[in-house]
């Protein structure tokens, strides 16, 4: 067990991080995964793989992850504390560990009920877990990698060399409590922290302003989530129905502009609306990156991930460094984890 | 209170569609008080079966009852003595799912059907209006959230909330449920004790609740001699 991850290692190096958000289907067609992956090489420093996300059953993390490690990509799994036990998300860690996977993204998950919110059935009737909460998530692994020990108590001879991270929605309501929870999150150990899309840079600035008072930019990597807003109506849906999510008016006006200005053509308004789309997740990225105290920015291009290489490109962050041939031996002493 | 729902009509007669002398049996404490299955819907329940039994052209004799606690031994032998006295085929409990229990236990050969669904333990918090407030879960940590239950009252029952999801005071799952996270941000400011939510809660042992297996409570001084509970056993 030895190596960093890359996503470690570029932040340790100074260098401004990009991760980006893959997307696994809904079945078990392998090549789905394959192709984003290929289509993705070389715009990020690593990528996350969504873990049945919005409460969708999709293909394993833990399998979409291997998929894109084969096509030479490095993956940050998620898992959520919605579908396992401690004792699933341990034995799960600790299999994802022993086939290379280094990053893991702690998160709650969304709620069973979510599955069923858009056009798909889902599955509301289900079960849900949340033996742990993220936070605790977070301890745990923190725990197995740094102390050798299960959470029950039971050692582990070789520790799972992880490189921990955990979601920050710094503009959710109560938004007094955000700062207090992501100090818990980092107090738990979460060594990078992937947030909440912003498209509101005024008040996450204010946010981060408190984070940098607390200390906490120096604890953890934040980095800035960027949706890419595909059209309008996409943007009055995250507005009004995602917790956290504000768009600020000027923003919804430029795409209203842009779809009125095709008129009735359709095939027009649409591709009108991606440009300026596209064009406000390159200003989002640019304006989180002079946001002190930020270090990098995720990005979430949903079942939209074609656009990620001119995003990312457009935004002057190609080429990724290249921090290869600068491992730091055996990264399971817990020495530095923080980058 | 343990807080229960009437189930609807036609799922109690589908339970009954084969007896033809049916008790119907009311429970005069939780299940009175949300007005699931007390006296009043005793009798709401005996007669709609009553009416719709005869649509049908069915002979059923339909008898009422309603006890102070379908819980208790002392409340609940008497009603067996009923049964067995006017022959009933069947009995309908329209107390809570304990009674439901309770009452089969002791009935032994006659079967006792569900009226209710029993839903959780809750408060009116306005006339007619119940909301869910503990959860049962054996290890009680109100002293450290401000007396409002995490477990309870969040969607996700996280110990270390509020999620990403909460918005304006209610849940991302529903618009008219409350954050249980954000009721204990708001109580724990007003008391001053904001900053114990700082404290990071361990992952919880969930084995004094229903996840460690059916429980019991014997309170040694009360409960008649017998084999002492040792802690090993299982």
């Amino acid at each position: 067990m030895t190596t960093r991850s890359n996503l470690q290692e570029v932040l340790a190096a100074g260098h401004f991080a990009v991760t980006v958000e893959v997307g696994p289907p809904m079945d078990c067609d392998a090549s789905v995964v394959s192709e984003k992956a290929e289509m993705l090489k070389g715009v990020a420093d690593a990528y996350n793989v969504t873990d049945n996300q919005t409460a969708v059953v999709r293909l394993s993390s833990i399998a979409g992850c291997l998929l894109i490690m084969r096509q030479g990509l490095e993956p940050v799994m998620q898992m959520t504390c919605r579908d396992r036990n401690r004792l699933a998300i341990q034995s799960d860690i600790l299999g994802a560990c022993a086939l290379g996977i280094r990053n893991c993204l702690c998160i709650a998950g969304d709620h069973q009920s979510f599955g069923a919110a858009g056009r798909l059935k889902g599955h509301p009737g289900a079960k849900n877990v949340y033996d742990v909460d993220s936070i605790q998530l977070v301890s745990i692994l923190r725990g197995m990698r740094d102390e050798g020990v299960q959470q029950g108590g039971d050692p582990i001879e070789t520790r799972p060399p992880l490189f921990i991270g955990a979601a920050w929605t710094p503009l959710g309501d109560p938004v007094e409590i955000r700062p207090l929870r992501l100090k818990k999150k980092v107090r738990a150990g979460a060594d990078f922290i992937q947030t909440q899309g912003v498209y509101d840079v005024r008040r996450f600035a204010e946010q981060m302003e408190t984070v940098r008072n607390m200390g906490l930019h120096e604890r953890t990597a934040v980095l800035a989530g960027i949706i890419v807003p595909r059209n309008l109506a996409m943007l009055k849906y995250m507005d009004k129905s995602v917790a956290g999510v504000s768009v600020p008016s000027d923003l919804m006006k430029r795409m209203e502009a842009a779809k009125e200005a095709a008129g009735k053509d359709k095939k027009l308004a649409r591709r009108n609306q991606a440009e300026e789309g596209v064009n406000i997740a390159v200003e989002l990225i640019e304006q989180v990156r002079e946001v002190p105290g930020v270090r990098g920015v995720h990005i979430q291009a949903i079942e939209w991930e074609k656009r990620l290489p001119e995003i990312v490109k457009r935004a002057g962050l190609l080429p990724r460094p290249n921090v290869n041939g600068k491992e730091a031996g055996d990264g399971t002493e817990g020495q530095n984890h923080g980058g | 209170m343990i807080v229960a729902e009437r189930k609807p009509l036609s799922e109690i007669r589908g339970f009954v569609e084969d007896y033809h002398r049916l008790l119907i049996v009311g429970c005069g404490t939780c299940a009175t008080v949300c007005l699931a299955g007390g006296e009043a819907e005793v009798k709401v329940v005996a007669s709609g079966l009553r009416i719709s039994f005869l649509r049908d052209g069915k002979e059923v004799e339909i008898l009422e009852s309603c006890v102070t606690r379908q819980c208790e031994p002392e409340f609940v032998e008497p009603l067996k003595e009923k049964v067995l006295d006017e022959a009933v085929e069947a009995v309908v409990s329209l107390g809570c799912g304990v009674g439901v229990n309770f009452l089969a236990q002791t009935l032994e050969t006659v079967p006792v059907f569900p009226g209710v669904n029993t839903k959780f333990f809750g408060a009116a918090v306005e006339p007619g209006v119940w909301v869910e407030m503990c959860a049962g879960c054996g290890n009680c940590i109100l002293h450290l959230t401000g007396g409002i239950c995490p477990i309870a009252r969040c969607s996700k029952s996280i110990l270390n909330g509020p999620c990403g999801g909460s918005r304006d005071g209610k849940c991302e799952i529903d618009p008219e449920i409350e954050c249980g996270w954000a009721l204990i941000v708001e109580r724990m400011k007003r008391l001053g004790t904001l900053d114990k939510l700082e404290e990071i809660l361990p992952p919880r042992d969930w084995s004094t609740s229903r996840h460690g297996g059916p429980r019991k409570v014997t309170h040694q001084e009360v409960a008649a001699v017998g084999p002492q509970q040792g802690e090993g056993e299982p």
